[in-house]
């Protein structure tokens, strides 16, 4: 039976052609359909005698079954093409700009106190905040520095005009009237940090009148320089992120704490712009300390025959400076949009101690 | 507190240079500033011998030299026409830098023959301006040694380092050259002289009485006042040494008399004064001023005093304001024949608040104000009659004196283990002992120890401590591991703390950028946010514009906006967390999170919804307190805000009684006083208004979702065009809150086919079967509800 093997290869051929869906629906009429040309041969197979039919069968219905198999071949290729063909003209230029989306940041003081924080709440230290506007007694008085006291003038004070029932009150000259506020409030053992806003009349290159300090305090019994000295350099291992420091302690005076002295630490300088810490022959002065005065501890309302304390301070933008290279204190006030996109840090840079505290 | 390396040396015996005593001195309590040895920049040069100087080979005007420098000869090819056999030169060897040039001196090669050094001129060492020829030294001079000795017996160096030393306000003691080389020898660093200063014994009765002029309640105010005359003094230049010595400090050298008064207060921290005897009217009285009295100081400056103040007045005036300046019309000048000195104690407060009142800065306040030795009145005084007499001439009277010393300062019962308990560190009872006695502290048997009486600061065992401790040196104290608290850290937020934490990633993590800005801002910019009153102005701004407590953040960010867009960038998110103030007492104030968006936006090739138009503020604010209370927001709106902003386009977010936010688009007329031409919306979330969220515990409640499909269906509803969206939002979900699981308005019309006045506003309404799922007749029952609620907001639905 050439004819079948002719009229497959036809059939095939056809289908091959069909150059889209309605096309190889004609073809599948045409030969599938009821009248169609397979289906006719179909037909025929009744009327054959059984030995024919057990020869002719499996022609006829390889003919049927390579025709449905070709069409739905066919079909699948014609609807690839025409998805190819619509993807394609779908095509968009991907270097275009995205959406615009501002990428916000997080200000250079706000990160660095919350390094502080993560490394005093591991040594046990809570938070302690208080008012910008102080008073007198917070402020000084308490504080061991009576009105007439040459260490007022160490801190040039802003004052708050006088009120209606005639008081008047400061911006606070350091953090220290939270620690009186927290003695006033707590019995001891204390450990607080009491990081914020301080203001003094100053202003110039290395001095604004608006500035932050962080100041630490422990108040127990049997607390003594060594503590404080081990709080000192555990601190800044931490916050500097690094193992090797060398720290220096010079005695001062503030007149809340005896004895007072001031911490500096080992770095070197020699390449103007940049410090490294932990070499070199230069020292970098850290901040105030000492042990808590015992008029100070009375005027809190603490025993100093049985609790002792230290405390000490340090200013916030001036670490941050220093960690992260900033070298103008004033331009952290300015509100530069350039300068917060800079230095500014990113939301999710969540300073952590397991995580550590910078990238 | 400035002096020499000479000076201190006529008190203190020592070997040490001068790094080792400025070491020393900052781990006292001195802190020194600044050390400026001249010598310094010339350590490396030493004193060379030319031994033989010929003819350079290939030049004429060149010297070839051999040159010694104690242990080599070099060869150095030399232009200087001194340069000649036998003279002593300055040598700087290959290695040395030169200081004119700041280059480091190299192996050269001059017209062919090596050099090996270079021989200087005054010019290249920055000691003068002579580059004539090279420095010729004394012949004496040693080969080989450094040349800062060498070129000081030339003449051309003061080889002096000069100390700048930090005094902190509890040592007026060490205001002194004196006292700062009895810290040091204490210190273990040399040798005190102390020699005693000798009285001069008085050739004729003081023709000037003194009195002290108080009331009972001002007697502590001057205590001791002494003095004596000098009769037919001749005031002229005082000798060279004692102008060589004021001016090595940056002191004028005014006059024998001045100068001599001038030195014992930098020499010995005590202050005096010398009077023109003869234009004094009658004796001399130590007294209060009287309110509004007059002096005319020495700075030519009138003064007008008040009763708090402590004078020095003849029988007619006051002369000189006490302990502070004194009088320009009794003064000594050039032609002062008979003087009379002044030596007093004043109560340092009285002198601190008289030179802060009266703004006057000088030696005799800073002294007298940290508290002078009381015991050094009467030395002081002859001491300055010794200078007189030499520098001056003529005879001094007797001593006169009224009033009395001070007691000494009372003992303290000292235990030495204090020193271990409080200051961390061990040192041997002896050497206690020996720091204590060496600074001036009697120390008995039984540890009673009496402060000197020069140290004013010192009333309980810590400041003994502190005196041990910065002697013996703080290096000594070993560190010690503060007691842990817990086994693994506690939190120690507050939740207060904690909002602020989250409201300021939840604010950058949309795009916002941090600003910190000073708490004060200008008064009319206060006024613009319902501030700018008396109660809330500094007394003392650091500016004019700088002068109100700010009653808002909102004014720093729109002023930094507006900075910025001068800047060139106007489209910007800001935000700041910070302090507003309600009045000027202390705790009257609020913390806030406040953002603004301003300008048009950034400018984008598709088209996008207005940047800082009201609801870009209020999707920011929703999301901001949905991080903050960790909930969605679900606290009433209402419409309309406070003044600065765009009454039409502002809202209030109440929870209980308190404002926690509000929002909105800044007024026009805010705006332009901030200089702002583009648009700006913002917020502010009053972070301590915002309750906490009552705790439950930690587990969250069970999750059971519903097991039938919910339904979503839409309704428009025509209403009054004044009605607030809210309204009809409550009014569907109040139909029926078992089914209803939510609301939203997805579309607001008015126009063509809705009536004028009235607006159509259509919802989505999602219904959520919890029992079963709902049949149609049950669905159509629910909307007649919704359309049933409606009613009486006057909505009809929309056809």
């Amino acid at each position: 039976m050439a004819d079948i093997a002719s009229l497959q290869s036809e059939i095939l051929a056809t289908v091959a052609g069909a150059a889209d869906e309605a096309a190889l629906e004609a073809v599948r009429v045409a030969t599938l359909g009821k009248k169609g040309s397979v289906s006719a041969l179909l037909a025929t197979m009744g009327s054959l005698s059984p030995d024919e039919r057990k020869f002719q069968g499996p022609k006829f219905n390889g003919l049927r079954d390579a025709v449905t198999e070709a069409i739905t071949a066919r079909k699948v290729r014609l609807a690839d093409a025409a998805l190819d063909a619509r993807l394609a003209s779908e095509t968009l230029d991907v270097t275009l700009p995205s959406r615009f989306e501002n990428s916000g940041t997080v200000h250079p003081i706000s990160q660095v106190l919350e390094e502080v924080v993560a490394i005093f709440a591991e040594l046990g230290f809570g938070v302690a905040e208080g008012p910008d506007v102080e008073f007198d007694d917070y402020n000084f008085t308490r504080l061991n520095i009576p009105p007439d006291h040459p260490a007022r003038q160490m801190q040039d004070t802003f004052y708050v005009a006088a009120q209606a029932d005639g008081d008047s009150h400061v911006l606070r000259t350091h953090t220290s009237p939270v620690q009186v506020r927290t003695m006033l409030n707590a019995k001891p053992p204390i450990r607080v940090i009491s990081p914020g806003r301080t203001y003094r009349v100053d202003s110039d290159a290395t001095h604004s009148p608006m500035f932050h300090q962080v100041e630490a305090l422990v108040v127990d019994e049997g607390i003594h320089l060594g503590h404080l000295k081990w709080t000192v350099e555990q601190f800044c291992k931490a916050f500097f992120e690094i193992d090797q420091i060398e720290l220096r302690a010079r005695p001062s005076f503030f007149p809340f704490t005896e004895p007072s002295l001031e911490w500096d630490m080992r770095c070197d300088r020699r390449t103007p712009g940049k410090i490294t810490f932990g070499t070199g022959n230069d020292w970098l002065e850290l901040g105030g300390s000492g042990m808590v005065h015992r008029k100070v501890l009375e005027n809190c309302g603490i025993d100093p025959t049985k609790y002792q304390g230290f405390a000490f301070g340090f200013g916030l933008d001036r670490m941050a400076m220093l960690k992260y290279g900033m070298p103008d204190i004033r331009s952290f006030f300015e509100s530069d949009l350039r300068w917060l996109k800079h230095y500014g840090f990113q939301p999710l840079d969540i300073p952590t101690l397991d995580g550590g505290l910078s990238r | 507190m400035k002096f020499t390396l000479s000076w201190l040396k006529e008190h203190l015996d020592t070997d040490a240079d001068a790094a080792k005593i400025g070491e020393k001195l900052t781990s006292i309590g001195l802190e020194v500033e600044s050390i400026t040895d001249p010598g310094a920049a010339l350590k490396n040069f030493v004193v060379g011998e030319v031994i033989t100087a010929d003819r350079h080979p290939n030049a004429d005007k060149l010297r070839l030299c051999t040159v010694s420098d104690g242990k080599d000869t070099l060869q150095i090819v030399c232009g200087a026409p001194n340069a000649r056999a036998g003279i002593k030169v300055v040598l700087a060897r290959p290695g040395t830098v030169i200081p004119a040039s700041g280059d480091v001196l190299k192996l050269g090669n001059i017209r062919g023959v090596e050099s090996r050094g270079m021989m200087c001129s005054a010019r290249e060492l920055l000691l003068g301006e002579d580059h004539d020829g090279i420095i010729e030294l004394k012949a004496g001079a040693m080969v080989g040694a450094p040349v800062a000795a060498a070129l000081e017996e030339a003449g051309l160096l003061a080889n002096d380092p000069l100390f700048d030393v930090s005094i902190t306000p509890n040592r007026g003691d060490a205001a002194s050259v004196f006292g700062i080389a009895r810290d040091l020898a204490a210190s273990g660093l040399g040798t005190l002289k102390a020699e005693k200063i000798q009285p001069v014994a008085g050739k004729f009765p003081s023709s000037k009485k003194i009195t002290l002029d108080f009331t009972p309640e001002n007697k502590n105010a001057c205590p001791i006042f002494a003095g004596r005359l000098i009769r037919g003094v001749k005031n002229g230049p005082a000798p060279q040494w004692v102008q060589d010595r004021l001016k090595s400090v940056g002191m004028k050298s005014i006059s024998a008399l001045v100068d001599a008064t001038n030195l014992i207060s930098q020499d010995r921290g005590r202050p005096l004064h010398v009077f023109d005897a003869d234009k004094l009217s009658g004796n001399l009285h130590a007294r209060m001023a009287i309110d509004h009295e007059r002096v005319l100081a020495l700075d030519e400056k009138t003064y007008v005093l008040d009763p708090d103040t402590i004078v020095i007045a003849d029988d007619s005036f006051a002369r000189g304001i006490a302990g502070v300046m004194g009088g320009m019309d009794t003064g000594s000048f050039g032609d002062t024949v008979n003087v009379f000195i002044e030596s007093a104690w004043f109560d340092p407060a009285h002198i601190a608040r008289t030179g802060r009142k009266q703004a006057i800065i000088s030696d005799a306040r800073y002294r007298f104000e940290r508290g002078v030795d009381p015991q050094f009145v009467l030395p002081g005084l002859e001491l300055c009659t010794q200078y007189i007499l030499e520098w001056c001439g003529g005879e001094a009277s007797n001593v006169v004196i009224a009033g009395e010393l001070p007691p000494p300062h009372k003992p303290i019962p000292f235990d030495p283990a204090f020193v271990q308990k409080l200051g961390g560190i061990t040192v041997p009872q002896g050497e206690i002992k020996r720091i204590l006695e060496a600074l001036g502290f009697v120390v008995d048997s039984n540890w009673l120890v009496v402060p000197p009486s020069w140290r004013h600061d010192v009333d309980g065992p810590a400041d003994l401590v502190e005196e041990v401790v910065r002697i013996h040196g703080l290096q000594g104290v070993t560190s010690v591991p503060l007691p842990r608290t817990s086994g693994v850290a506690a939190p120690v937020l507050s939740k207060a703390q904690r909002r602020t934490r989250t409201a300021r990633r939840a604010l950058a993590a949309r795009g916002f950028n941090e600003t910190v800005s000073f708490s004060f801002i200008s008064r009319d910019q206060a006024k613009l946010f319902g501030g700018g009153d008396d109660a809330r102005q500094l007394s003392n701004p650091i500016a004019s514009d700088l002068d109100a407590l700010r009653p808002s953040v909102l004014p720093s960010l729109l002023a930094a906006a507006s900075r910025n867009a001068a800047r060139g960038s106007a489209n910007l998110q800001l935000f700041e967390i910070g302090a507003a103030f309600d009045s000027g007492v202390p705790g009257e104030q609020k913390n806030v999170a406040a953002a603004i968006r301003a300008g048009t936006g950034e400018r984008h090739w598709q088209k996008s919804d207005v940047a800082s138009g009201l609801f870009a503020a209020k999707t920011d604010l929703l999301a901001a307190l949905e991080a903050i209370t960790g909930a969605p927001m679900s606290a009433p709106i209402t419409q309309g805000g406070p003044g600065w902003y765009h009454p039409g386009r502002s809202g209030t977010i109440t929870m209980g009684p308190k404002v926690i936010a509000q929002f909105g688009e800044i007024h026009p007329k805010v705006l332009a006083a901030f200089d702002l031409k583009g648009p700006a919306a913002g917020f502010e979330i009053f972070l301590d208004a915002i309750p906490d969220a009552k705790s439950k515990g930690k587990a969250k409640p069970l999750f059971l979702p519903s097991p039938y499909q919910a339904i979503e269906r839409d309704f428009a509803f025509v209403v009054d065009a004044k009605l607030a969206a809210s309204e009809i939002v409550k009014a569907v979900k109040l139909a029926d809150r078992n089914l209803i699981d939510g609301v939203t308005v997805f579309d607001v019309y008015e126009g063509k086919g809705v009536p004028d006045g009235k607006k159509s506003v259509a919802v989505a309404v999602r219904i959520q079967p919890k029992d079963a799922t709902l049949t149609e007749a049950e669905i159509d029952a629910l909307a007649q509800k919704i359309v049933a609620a409606t009613i009486k907001l006057g909505a009809t639905l929309r056809a």
